[in-house]
């Protein structure tokens, strides 16, 4: 008994942040039942994800930072192969290729790369002081962009786009001076045509259908459509919990997963979303708060850039769901019904909780 | 050179602090915006969503009502509906019509002319509407329909009502029939502004009774509004806005006594029409040959439909309505009416017939019936006899001038007012006639409209209505097939009114009396043309006989009915109203093609008028006249 307090009371944890999660997972439980159309399976499939996540979270919590520091170009080389095995041999999933199969779990390798990328580039920028060299910036985007287009490939636009934020985010944050980040802007301007011409049939249509929903409200609009509906019938004070018509008559799609914060929005209102969006404002400044303190320049870009690009997935699921974005298929983080996804977002949040548990000397 | 640069700690701190604030001034102006959206969405805009919301789940379904049943005047019903499985689709809801169906093929029977008129109808309605595939499914097929629905999304079996004509063909002229609203009738129907009224109706009058009274019979839409799912799945009704049922019409017509003219006139082409002369009550309105309606309903088949079409006895012709006959000696009567009322004959001068007449200063013939003549004539003999050389004289004497517009004024080459559409309005000849097609009047053409004859032309229905002038003391009536219209869910009914123009006052009894005795003395007269149907009659009869001429016979020919193909023989025509002192009934029948007035025609009226007149001698309506196309087969 007493072994066990001690334990207990030996595991590092951020408090704060502890609490807002766990917070979460009770908004996540309720919004699922309802989005399932009270099937409680759902909700009960998510408690085990979230308990397996939250495992993870805190082993990843007990790791000092310098150890990640040590193992990044590891962890970033071992996700790096596993992409190109993904490309070779990976089981078709919804008509991509993501995932790897091992012995009956579904690996996906781009889910690695959420950390792996951040944590590389992280590692090599603060190898030398800051602001980084033109040099190190070049070959930080080489890290960057080899396993970005190798996810775009597979091909998940969403995700590779929003891991070669994460990476960015960390160039910026390391002080890439202004004149280069003007030049940069421009290029990518220019390029954009190109992109535009590499797309895939159905990436350039989301495209389109996100410009113009109604352009083709059955087809590539349908979803922007009924989410605005969704959200939009919501009102001020919202249509009460498990009322949602537009999940429970079947007009929302991926209600549990990309689209549940319009059964969110439709049941408990404007009210409710000022309410959730700042229980995500709590986490993001909780987790500027850590990048903030960090003691070194890897704990601190890796902590800025994890919770910026948290929020990032915050922005753009919301953005989607109100049409403000389009179509990507980007997760709710920490309420969305997903499986890997939120492994890996709870393994960031035990790394950002790792660098605010291990620092020497304040506090002892 | 070594150039490690030193960590500068207090650099790198101050650096990344500047960077952090400026990821948290784009944090926060990221959730201004996504606020702002919030806003936008659910206060600014919230009622246009809260409206699509609603109109997502909730889809009014329109319910067609009930269409009216059409009965005769004591109830003998002679369309009605009776449910029947319609295999329907919503073509919004198929996402592959081609293998749709092919799959719904497999299962039950269609034929070509079904995928056609689906296709027909596809193009001209919106794409949310039920459209029928098939009607009439059976049991059987039905089932299998129902089993596979979970694999056949947007099709859909519904128990509709169908129009059905139990009596099959039995009055088919006067009831008409409903078929497949077409894509005319769709315009129509928007035009004026009636589209909301027909939601979920597919059928529509298209002759007869069942057009004419087609607003009465259709009835009210009713609404409900259904909560479907995204899926178009309805799962429960929301709100039911109750439809209306049409109103049964009740028809002055008797059915007994219309199978009885019909089948007396089984086999040949004629048309009869019977009238209460003193309301316009049509009684018996008989075309022949006739046709079941119920094959049309649901569009008849391209091959049985060229059968009706090339049927030389042309039994889609409304014979009663829009045949339009030479009168023959039937105009007889109203030339003598007209005689007596120009003021320039006088009802005791006489004629000499010496079986021809010649126009003075011409030497062409105008042959009397009987080659021998009929001696000294005055208008009476001319009636009873049927004297030809009589009426030429006549005819001569009043002038076409007056001639026209003696018989306009009879109802001749008007429009009866009948509650039919497309009624025939026949020919009174003019000088202005003539000359509107460029001709001139030529005055052996005034002597052979004299015994209806030339270019004259009447409908049977026309010819019914005219004799009544004679039997109601000088009304022209406007005949009327509805007796009431009822609803029937209050069962109020409601009564046509009858109407009529009063062509002659009190003064004029004496010349209409001359004429009705002449008429009388026609069937019970010793020289009478119809006499044959007199001689046992309990009633008195006023009649007269006519035989029109179809082909012109050359000067110098002999007519001999045995030399000349069928279809040139003469038209056998008869009028008659009785009892004479209290006209309850009056007639009228042409038989084409059937030779003599007096044999042809003459008997069919008698007959009708004993089932009137004597209600025991009324015939029930056998099974044998009760032609059923069972539905479901």
């Amino acid at each position: 008994m007493n072994n066990l307090k001690r334990f207990i009371d030996r595991v590092r944890y951020d408090k704060p942040l502890m609490v807002a999660l766990l917070i979460f997972a009770l908004i996540s439980f309720v919004v699922l039942y309802s989005a399932s159309g009270k099937n409680i399976s759902v909700v009960g499939s998510q408690a085990i994800r979230l308990t397996l996540a939250y495992i993870i979270m805190l082993f990843i919590a007990q790791v000092r930072p310098d150890t990640f520091v040590r193992y990044s170009p590891h962890f970033y080389a071992a996700g790096l192969a596993l992409l190109v095995v993904v490309l070779i041999v990976g089981v078709i999933g919804k008509g991509a290729q993501r995932w790897i199969s091992v012995g009956g779990f579904n690996l996906q390798p781009s889910e690695l790369m959420k950390l792996a990328v951040p944590m590389v580039v992280s590692w090599w920028l603060s190898r030398e002081g800051l602001p980084p060299t033109l040099r190190n910036i070049a070959i930080a985007a080489v890290l960057i962009f080899v396993p970005v287009l190798l996810i775009i490939k597979q091909p998940d636009l969403g995700t590779g786009a929003l891991i070669m934020a994460s990476g960015l985010i960390v160039i910026f944050l390391a002080g890439l001076s202004w004149r280069v980040i003007t030049v940069l802007t421009l290029a990518t301007a220019a390029a954009m045509p190109l992109v535009w011409s590499t797309m895939h049939d159905y990436q350039r249509q989301r495209v389109i259908s996100f410009l113009n929903p109604e352009s083709d409200p059955l087809g590539a609009g349908y979803h922007s459509i009924q989410s605005m509906i969704a959200v939009g019938s919501g009102g001020f004070f919202g249509k009460g919990w498990l009322d949602s018509s537009q999940a429970h008559l079947g007009y929302l799609p991926e209600s549990k997963t990309d689209f549940i914060f319009a059964v969110f929005a439709e049941e408990f209102g404007l009210m409710g979303t000022l309410l959730l969006f700042a229980m995500y404002l709590f986490v993001i400044g909780r987790g500027m708060y850590i990048a903030y303190n960090a003691q070194d320049a890897y704990s601190r870009l890796l902590a800025g850039s994890l919770t910026l690009t948290f929020f990032l997935y915050f922005f753009v699921n919301i953005g989607m769901v109100t049409g403000i974005l389009p179509v990507v298929g980007v997760p709710l983080p920490l309420i969305s019904h997903g499986g890997s996804s939120l492994v890996t977002l709870m393994a960031a949040f035990g790394i950002l909780m790792s660098i605010q548990t291990h620092r020497r000397i304040l506090q002892q | 050179m070594l150039n490690i640069p030193l960590k500068d700690h207090f650099r790198e701190t101050r650096i990344f602090g500047s960077r952090l604030t400026i990821m948290a001034g784009f944090v926060v102006v990221v959730m201004l915006v996504l606020l702002g959206r919030m806003l936008y969405l659910q206060v600014v805009h919230h009622k246009h969503y809260e409206t699509r919301a609603r109109a997502n789940q909730i889809s009014p379904v329109p319910v067609p009502p009930v269409r009216g049943l059409i009965l005769d005047r004591n109830g003998i019903v002679l369309a009605q509906n009776y449910p029947a499985y319609t295999l329907e689709v919503i073509p919004e809801q198929v996402k592959d019509m081609k293998a749709t169906l092919a799959q719904v093929g497999g299962l039950v029977n269609l034929s070509d002319s079904d995928l056609k008129q689906f296709d027909k109808l596809r193009r001209s309605r919106p794409r949310f509407e039920s459209l029928p595939l098939r009607t009439n499914l059976t049991e059987e097929e039905a089932a299998r329909i129902a089993i596979n629905r979970p694999h056949l999304q947007g099709v859909e079996l519904h128990a509709r009502l169908q129009r059905y004509y139990p009596l099959g063909g039995l009055g088919i002229h006067l009831t008409g029939y409903v078929g497949r609203i077409n894509e005319d009738e769709v315009s129509a129907i928007e035009r004026s502004g009636k589209r909301a009224a027909y939601r979920g109706t597919l059928h529509i009058g298209k002759l007869g009774i069942e057009q004419s009274y087609e607003s009465l019979l259709l009835g009210h839409v009713g609404v409900e509004r259904r909560e479907t799912n995204a899926r178009g799945r309805s799962l429960h009704v929301v709100e039911r806005e109750a439809p209306k049922a049409g109103d049964n019409l009740y028809l002055n017509i008797d059915a007994r006594m219309q199978a009885a003219g019909e089948q007396m006139l089984q086999g040949k082409r004629g048309a009869v029409v019977a009238m209460d002369p003193n309301s316009g009550a049509i009684l018996t309105f008989v075309s022949m040959p006739t046709y079941d309606p119920n094959p049309f309903v649901n569009g008849i088949d391209q091959e049985s439909y060229d059968a009706l079409l090339k049927n030389p006895d042309k039994p889609l012709v409304n014979r009663a309505l829009n045949g339009q006959y030479p009168p023959g000696s039937t105009i007889k009567p109203f030339m003598g009416l007209a005689a007596l009322e120009s003021g320039k004959i006088d009802a005791n001068d006489t004629v000499t017939c010496r079986g021809i007449f010649r126009l003075p200063g011409e030497s062409r013939p105008y042959r009397d019936w009987k080659k021998t003549g009929h001696g000294k004539v005055n208008l009476h003999d001319s009636i009873v006899e049927s004297c030809d050389v009589y009426y030429y004289q006549a005819a001569v004497t009043l002038g076409i001038d007056f001639i026209h517009s003696f018989l306009t004024k009879l109802g001749f080459g008007q429009a009866t007012g009948i509650d039919l559409k497309g009624e025939s309005v026949g020919l009174v000849p003019s000088r202005e006639w003539r000359k509107a097609r460029g001709e001139n009047w030529y005055l052996g053409e005034t002597v052979v409209t004299g015994i209806g004859q030339g270019p004259i032309l009447v409908t049977p229905l026309q010819l019914a209505n005219s004799v009544s002038i004679l039997a109601n003391g000088g009304r022209l009536m406007q005949p009327r097939l509805m007796y009431a219209h009822e609803n029937p869910v209050s069962k109020e009914r409601y009564y046509s009114q009858f109407s009529y123009k009063q062509l002659f006052t009190e003064e004029h009894k004496p010349q209409l009396d001359a004429i009705v005795e002449a008429m009388t003395d026609v069937v019970h007269g010793a020289k009478g043309t119809a006499r044959r149907i007199g001689w046992n009659a309990p009633y008195r009869i006023a009649g007269k006989t006519g035989t029109a001429q179809v082909k012109s016979i050359a000067a110098g020919e002999v007519y001999d009915a045995e030399k000349m193909a069928e279809h040139e023989r003469d038209h056998a025509l008869f009028i008659a109203f009785a009892p004479v002192d209290n006209p309850r009934i009056a007639v009228a029948v042409i038989v084409e093609n059937g030779g003599h007035g007096s044999s042809a025609a003459a008997p069919i009226a008698r007959k009708l008028m004993d089932y009137y007149l004597l209600p025991e001698k009324m015939p029930a309506l056998s099974k044998a006249t009760v032609v059923t196309s069972q539905p479901n087969e």
